[in-house]
């Protein structure tokens, strides 16, 4: 995980955010319990060479969301699977209803990058909702690598920072 | 006539006035969605294209079921609780 930002800009190269610094400062956070983080890499990796993709569900306010519950969802794209997720809405709905009951939301998606990085792709950015976070693992033989995580503000993905919270007892 | 919640998602919220769930009344879920639309013009052209279908990146349930499998946008809302505007999560590395 990392703590550095970057943005990917839009790739017809139009551009709606101010190039006036006051977005450089990295101001999305998306914390997450380390259990949920090895939960998500656990699942990309058993899915490898495929993509897996999956939601996150806890509450946000405003740059600031917190996970508490990471769910696997089912890719719907049986012609490319390799290169390509789309998330069952079946599984978005059921993530939905569990959420409200507990008073929390859907706050964004998570999705393996099999053999390579955990940028977002111009398939990626194309697809892209304003409001959710787009986490990103990336896959190989080996297992799951490094997870990044994006937020659509405007015309561009900006990257979040990943704050992991370690848990206070560790598990047995 | 029947009343439904209509569930906004997260993305949606901003042309509710940030509300998660909005109550309107129709017969079929066009007659709610377009209600819904006439009521939050943004939201409407989110929803619907210029010949006034439902845009491919938006998924809508009755209850539980996806009205794609039903009778789509004629679909009755009669008996239904909850209509849902689920967005299409897609993507891929390439």
């Amino acid at each position: 995980m990392s703590d550095a930002t970057s943005s990917v800009p839009r790739p017809d190269g139009a551009d709606a955010v101010p190039e006036d610094g006051r977005l450089a400062a990295p101001t999305a956070i998306l914390r997450l319990p380390a259990d949920l983080g090895r939960q998500m890499s656990r699942w990309a990796a058993a899915g490898y060479p495929y993509e897996v993709c999956g939601l996150l569900v806890g509450r946000r306010d405003g740059e600031r969301a917190e996970a508490v519950r990471a769910i696997r969802a089912d890719n719907l794209d049986r012609e490319r699977p390799e290169t390509r997720y789309t998330l069952d809405p079946d599984d978005f709905l059921a993530a939905d209803r569990e959420a409200r009951a507990g008073g929390l939301d859907v706050v964004g998606f998570w999705h393996s990058h099999p053999d390579h990085p955990p940028q977002p792709s111009p398939t990626d950015f194309g697809a892209a909702w304003e409001g959710y976070s787009y986490l990103i693992v990336a896959t190989t033989a080996a297992g799951a690598g490094e997870m990044r995580s994006w937020r659509l503000a405007g015309n561009r993905f900006r990257e979040e920072t990943i704050e992991v919270l370690e848990a206070k007892e560790p598990s047995p | 006539m029947s009343q439904v919640t209509v569930r906004i998602p997260t993305p949606l919220r901003r042309y509710t006035g940030g509300a998660a769930e909005v109550a309107i009344e129709g017969r079929d879920v066009g007659e709610v969605l377009r209600a819904l639309a006439a009521r939050h013009q943004e939201l409407g052209r989110s929803l619907f294209d210029a010949g006034g279908e439902l845009r491919s990146f938006i998924n809508v349930y009755l209850d539980d079921q996806n009205i794609r499998s039903l009778d789509r946008l004629a679909t009755p809302v009669d008996g239904a609780r909850v209509v849902h505007i689920v967005p299409a999560v897609a993507g891929g590395r390439r």
